[in-house]
This record gives structure tokens, C-alpha cells and sequence, in this order.
């Protein structure tokens, strides 16, 4: 016997298993966004507690750069066999090929997402597209609402949101708009971490500590591969690193770490004094307003 | 999910007038309690410098979009995330100035504690009267107030003192119980994290020491209650073929626990039954605590929808059609009598018409004052005709029971946050000494 919830965890975890339910049951077409990414599978993982002993009731959509990892497009199949869900692609590289999207001069792909996951919303007219954002991540995010109104363009006005009141959300939105729901808006990584280990989640193995072929770029490792070669001085090494986050494989960096498995991430994690972004993202180093500027377009 | 040390959760707001120093309060808390990580930091550095300033501003570790550094002020709610030991705390950080009731209100909802700072040789201004009057209305449990820039008089125990009496005095007349004062200064870092060793005339908590030992807000002396979110029957799309037959009604304890075998009502149908078991992701569960989101079965083969609301017996909530109620109202287009408006109480959702405006508060007075309308950042009194009855509860006694927003339905936008009036003063004439809720 047990009640719930006690701890912080717990509440977290009521809470976003709430924000999901309310979402659903207020808006017809929902999607989540799954990356294979620690977030999206805490979010995904919420998702199956919420609607025990059904299924998850929507697909999920998962933005393709082209560049992403192998182990993790590995991942998310296996994911989506096991759960019995249905998986949409969104592919850049689809756009690249067909000149709708230019290839960026720095090869960077993330901020190519935008559109392609706007025309799949609107293609399946998505009303309601669950995201794995954290308001930890980035002083922008720290802006966002639990239930975020776009326009029919996509655009977040960070200057026009609505009030959030209680635990009263308000997911209505005029035809041709749509909202972003955020579940785990109130986690840090430190929650999401101790909440894979909690409820002994599965990631792709790369977040664990391995030996990787990287270059030094901007005070960043990048692994070596496919879409990221290393440029005339950059001198390849093999260290034992692993990766805080996951993105596109050009812009993505690793860290060094000897955290083989999941409790010693944790302590990794408690104990590191630099953020997630601030680490492993190129995309976020553009500028200072680099997300925000990315979030009022209408990326995720 | 287990092995973890429990650490609780407790859900602040602050709140100030402009140029008290509120950003740096939050930036000084963040930063000491080593909440802030070197690239954060290196930031803030970098930007300090180039604005030439003499130290590093951690007012900037706060301000998100490029219009709020461009400008220098704070336009939208930011949350904030810092731990102890001991708690986890998220700070809902409420601008001063661009649409303080509204920002504040929306702090205040969810808060179990507001900490709102005045300047010590400013002392207590209008907007603190308000910033306390909305905490009061909001039934917030516990308000801090953070006397700041202590460092500003020499470290005056009675300049202090008198603003601290002062402030005590309004709040203990509002109705606010659990009111802490102490001496601060955001910028120094006295008594924010680590106890000063400037003021021997204070022998008190720092703000986090204090801020570690609060109350988490509950609801206390409400029954059980349960807002259906939404009906799990899964059929023959179950992960397992032993649950083709199953139905469940999902949703979160609002207030109250849940016990297997307790006898309930579901509302507003007036149906009684008995809690059959409680699921929570293929864990059977004894019993669940307010916050709780779950999955109940009920004994009998009765028909629950979402917006219905499952209740303990004795102390049920009567269904109502009409609403005497505060509203905090949020949108620019002003609330005219006659109004079409969506209720949202709960799980539920009802089509509704602001009958009549009563009154408006002055906040200043905390005194109400005859309205025709209400505009943006007002707070006044309404009666709400309902299409359907709703279960309202007195928010005095419920937070999660007596609130609800109006929804506008062409826009579909939040219009206003809305506090349920208790009872006893329901239909009453309008009379001073009943104004507050």
C-alpha cells in the first residue's frame, strides 16, 4: 500500500499526468513530439501512466534533421514497436532535397526544424502538440505557460500570453490555431534524472558514458561522423564522453564523463556547474536571444 | 517510484514595486544557494561590464526576453527553480510594474507562500497595501515580507522596526495569519541565504532558512473530492487483454483522500456508491492524498462523464446556477453586465452570463466602490447566471473547490480568475464588512 504523492517527484509526476489528461480530454487531435531525447521519453512515459490500462491515444511526431544520431533513431523504433504507437516523420532532409529549406553556410539543422513541423501540424491539423520543454532549460522557456496558445503561423508573443491560474488550464484556441502543451515544465534536469532512475527508464545509450571519436570545436565536442567532419585544424581524439542532451548529431556536444550508468549521471548532474544548453548546444550559443527568437517562429 | 529522501515541494511568488530590488532578491537567491551554474553566470558577467556597471548585476539572471534587457524591466511571469536538502522550491517571479494585479494574481494562485519586498527607506507604498490586499483575496497561507536595502540605512534596527509593525499590522487586518517579517539587503546577500552578521538587533531566520520551514498549503477540513478528467475504457485497444472490460474514471484528487470501499456521491446526478479501487499505472492503491492523479473504479455500473464530480458523502457540495463570486479581471476588453462568458470550475465547463457588476474593490481602502464595469487589473464583485449547475465551494475553505476562470467564447482567451464567496454571505445586499471573501 502506498499513498501518493509524497515527495517532489511525486508531485511532479501528478502534475504532469494531469496537464496530459486535461489536454486530451478538452482537444481532439493531440501529438507528441518525441526526439528520443531524455525529455520526450520522461513525457512519453507519463503519457502510458495517464491512460493505464489503454493506450497512449496519439501519435507521435518526431522532426528528423537528418543528422540525428543512429543509436537514436534506433531507439525510437523500438520505443514505437513496443508501445504500439503510431510514428510520423517530419524530415528536413525532404526539404533540403526539394529546395524548400536552404542547407545553413554552418551546416546547423536545428533551427531547419521550424517549418517542417509547422506543415505537419497543419497537414494533420494537430491541436494540441505535447513538447518536452523545461523552463529550467533557457530564460526564454522560463517565460513559457504549461498550455502555450500559437497563432495560425505558428508564432509564440511571449508579450501576449494568457493567465495561468490555479490548476485551471485554458487549451481553447480558434480554428487554425493551436496550442503547446508543456507536461514537465516545472522539472529540472536533475528531476528528469532522478525520475528515469526512479522509474528505471530505458535511454538511448549514448546519454550514458562511452569511448567516441570527437573534435574540438568551439569549445565543444562533436563527435565524428557522417554529418561532422572535422574541419583542417581540429585535431580528432578518443575520450570517454557522453551526452546531456540529444539533437542534431553537427551541433550537439558531448561531455566528458565517466558516468557509466544512471546513478552516476545523478551524481554527475547535481554536482556540474555548467547547464545542459550552455554544455552541448551550438544553436544556443548563435545569441543571447537564440531560443527566443527560434520559439517565435514556432519551434518547440 | 521509491528510494529517493523525500524532499517536499513548496510553490512560491514574489512580489514588489518598481526599483526594490525584487530581481536582484531573486538573483542574490539563486546565486547563494549555487543555483546558478558558471555559464549562467559568465553571462551575467559579461553583460554587467559591457553596461558598464561597477558589479555584477544578478538582476539580469532573471530578465528572459530581448525586450526585458533592452529595456531594462520585466514583462511576464518567469519561474525559477532552486533546491535545498531539504525542499525543492519553484518561484513564480512576478513583474512589478506592466500589469502588477495581474501578474500577481496569477503568482498568487498557486502559491504557498508570497514574498513581497519593500524598500526600507521608501516603507510601505500603495502598491505593497495591494500586493497584500491580492495575497489576502488569493488566500496565499503564508506572506514573507523581505524589508530590503537594509544595507542603505547603516543596518537601522528601528527604521526597521517601524516599517515592520507597520506592514504586520495591514496584514494581520486583512486577514492574512501567517505573516513573517525580516530585514534583507539582495544586494549584499544579508540574511537572504546565510544570516547577516551586521544586524545583532535581528536573531532571526535568513529568508531561506525561513523559506525551508513553511507550511506546503493544503486545504484542511474539505471532504474528498474529484473532478473527473476523463473516462479510461479502454476495450479492445488494452495493453492487456484482462483489462478489454475496464472502466475507470480518470482524474487528480483536488482535496480530501481516497479510500477503497468509501461510500461517494457522484455530482450533480446525486448517484451514491462505493469506491471499488484505486489504479495508478497497474499499481492498486489503498488510498490517495490531495494531488494525487489517478484512476478510480466505483462499485456500481453508474455512468460518469468529465465534468462530473465524484465526492465524499456527508460533506458534498450542492449543485448551484448562480454564482456570487470576486473577480480579478484579466483581459483589456472591459467586463460589461450582460456579458457571455464560459465558467471553467474544475473538469467543468458551462456557458454563463455575468449578470451584475456589484461592486469594485478599491484596493487601497479594501473598501468597494460602485462599478458599471470593470477594466483591466480591477477586482470586483459579480453575480453569474449558469446554463448548468456547477459544484461550488466556498474558496475561503477550498482554493482548488471555490475557483474558476471566464473564458471568452469567441476569443476563447482567459478573461478573469474568479473566487467563489462562502454561504453564508450568498445573496446577501451588498454590505462593507462582507466585502472581502
Amino acid at each position: 500500500m502506498r499513498t501518493a504523492p509524497v515527495n517532489h517527484l511525486e508531485v511532479l509526476e501528478a502534475e504532469g499526468i494531469h496537464i496530459i489528461r486535461e489536454a486530451v480530454a478538452e482537444l481532439e487531435r493531440p501529438v507528441l513530439l518525441f526526439s528520443g531525447g531524455k525529455d520526450s521519453v520522461v513525457l512519453l512515459h507519463l503519457a502510458a501512466k495517464a491512460f493505464w490500462p489503454g493506450p497512449v491515444p496519439f501519435p507521435l511526431l518526431h522532426v528528423d534533421t537528418g543528422h540525428n544520431f543512429p543509436e537514436v533513431l534506433a531507439y525510437r523504433d523500438a520505443v514505437i514497436e513496443k508501445l504500439g504507437l503510431r510514428l510520423i516523420v517530419a524530415s528536413v532532409q525532404d526539404y533540403i532535397d526539394d529546395g524548400r529549406l536552404l542547407e545553413r553556410p554552418d551546416g546547423t539543422r536545428n533551427p531547419l526544424q521550424t517549418q517542417p513541423l509547422l506543415d505537419a501540424i497543419a497537414e494533420y491539423r494537430f491541436d494540441a502538440v505535447f513538447g518536452g520543454g523545461r523552463r529550467d532549460e533557457e530564460k526564454a522557456r522560463a517565460k513559457e505557460r504549461v498550455v502555450s496558445l500559437r497563432d495560425e503561423f505558428g508564432q509564440w508573443d511571449p508579450r501576449n500570453q494568457r493567465p495561468e491560474l490555479w490548476d485551471l488550464y485554458n487549451p481553447r484556441h480558434r480554428p487554425g490555431e493551436h496550442v503547446r502543451v508543456f507536461p514537465i515544465s516545472n522539472w529540472t534536469e536533475l528531476d528528469v534524472w532522478h525520475y528515469i532512475a526512479a522509474e528505471n527508464i530505458e535511454l538511448p545509450e549514448l546519454y550514458y558514458a562511452h569511448d567516441r571519436e570527437v573534435f574540438d570545436r568551439d569549445g565543444m565536442w562533436l563527435a565524428v561522423g557522417p554529418y561532422s567532419e572535422p574541419r583542417g585544424n581540429e585535431l580528432v581524439r578518443t575520450l570517454q564522453v557522453r551526452y546531456r542532451t540529444v539533437g542534431d548529431m553537427s551541433c550537439t556536444g558531448a561531455v566528458e564523463s565517466d558516468a557509466a550508468d544512471v546513478a552516476a549521471v545523478l551524481v554527475e548532474v547535481a554536482a556540474t556547474r555548467i547547464t545542459e544548453r550552455g554544455a552541448t548546444r551550438a544553436d544556443d550559443r548563435l545569441t543571447e536571444a537564440a531560443m527566443e527568437d527560434r520559439k517565435k517562429e514556432g519551434y518547440f | 517510484m521509491g528510494t529517493r529522501e523525500a524532499t517536499s515541494l513548496l510553490r512560491l511568488a514574489t512580489a514588489g514595486s518598481v526599483d526594490d530590488g525584487k530581481s536582484t532578491l531573486v538573483g542574490r537567491l539563486l546565486h547563494d544557494s549555487k543555483s546558478v551554474l558558471a555559464d549562467q553566470l559568465a553571462v551575467v558577467e559579461r553583460v554587467s561590464k559591457a553596461k558598464g556597471l561597477g558589479h555584477v548585476d544578478l538582476a539580469l539572471l532573471t530578465d528572459g526576453l530581448r525586450a526585458e534587457r533592452e529595456q531594462g524591466i520585466t514583462i511576464d511571469v518567469a519561474y525559477r527553480y532552486f533546491a535545498t536538502p531539504r525542499r525543492t522550491f519553484i518561484l513564480a517571479d512576478c513583474p512589478g510594474h506592466v500589469q502588477y494585479t495581474r501578474n500577481t494574481v496569477t503568482g498568487s494562485s498557486t502559491a504557498d507562500a508570497l514574498v513581497l519586498l519593500v524598500d526600507v527607506r521608501k516603507g510601505v507604498l500603495e502598491q505593497t497595501r495591494r500586493h497584500l490586499a491580492v495575497a489576502a483575496l488569493l488566500r496565499v497561507p503564508s506572506v514573507v515580507i523581505a524589508v530590503n536595502k537594509i544595507d542603505l540605512v547603516e543596518y537601522d534596527g528601528a527604521a526597521y522596526a517601524a516599517i515592520a509593525e507597520e506592514l504586520a499590522a495591514i496584514a494581520t487586518g486583512l486577514g492574512i495569519t501567517d505573516v513573517h517579517t525580516l530585514p534583507v539587503s539582495a544586494l549584499t546577500g544579508d540574511n537572504i541565504v546565510n544570516r547577516s552578521e551586521q544586524m545583532p538587533w535581528y536573531d532571526g531566520p535568513s529568508l531561506l532558512e525561513l523559506l525551508e520551514e513553511l507550511p506546503v498549503a493544503s486545504d484542511p477540513g474539505v471532504g474528498f473530492r474529484f473532478p473527473v478528467q476523463l473516462t479510461l475504457r479502454p476495450q479492445e485497444a488494452a495493453r492487456d487483454p484482462r483489462y478489454v472490460e475496464y472502466r475507470g474514471y480518470a482524474g487528480r484528487v483536488s482535496t480530501g483522500t481516497a479510500r477503497v470501499g468509501q461510500e461517494v456521491v457522484v455530482l450533480p446526478e446525486g448517484v451514491h456508491t462505493h469506491i471499488a479501487g484505486i489504479d495508478f499505472a497497474g499499481v492498486e492503491l489503498e488510498e490517495a492524498v490531495t494531488g494525487a492523479s489517478i484512476t478510480l473504479r466505483l462499485a456500481d455500473d453508474v455512468d460518469v462523464a468529465r465534468g462530473e464530480l465524484i465526492s465524499s458523502v456527508a460533506d458534498a457540495p450542492a449543485p448551484v446556477t448562480e454564482l456570487d463570486a470576486m473577480v480579478c479581471w484579466l483581459a483589456e476588453k472591459p467586463l460589461l453586465p450582460g456579458s457571455r462568458v464560459l465558467v471553467k470550475h474544475g473538469t467543468r465547463t458551462v456557458q454563463a452570463r455575468v449578470a451584475e457588476i456589484l461592486a469594485k474593490l478599491d484596493l487601497d481602502r479594501m473598501a468597494p466602490e460602485e462599478a458599471d464595469q470593470l477594466a483591466l487589473n480591477d477586482i470586483g464583485r459579480v453575480r453569474v447566471r449558469l446554463a448548468a449547475p456547477v459544484l461550488a465551494e466556498d474558496y475561503t475553505v477550498s482554493r482548488r473547490g471555490g475557483s474558476f476562470l471566464l473564458i471568452d467564447p469567441q476569443t476563447q482567451g482567459t478573461l478573469a480568475a474568479g473566487m467563489i464567496r462562502g454561504h453564508e454571505v450568498f445573496g446577501n445586499d451588498f454590505v462593507a464588512d462582507s466585502w472581502s471573501i
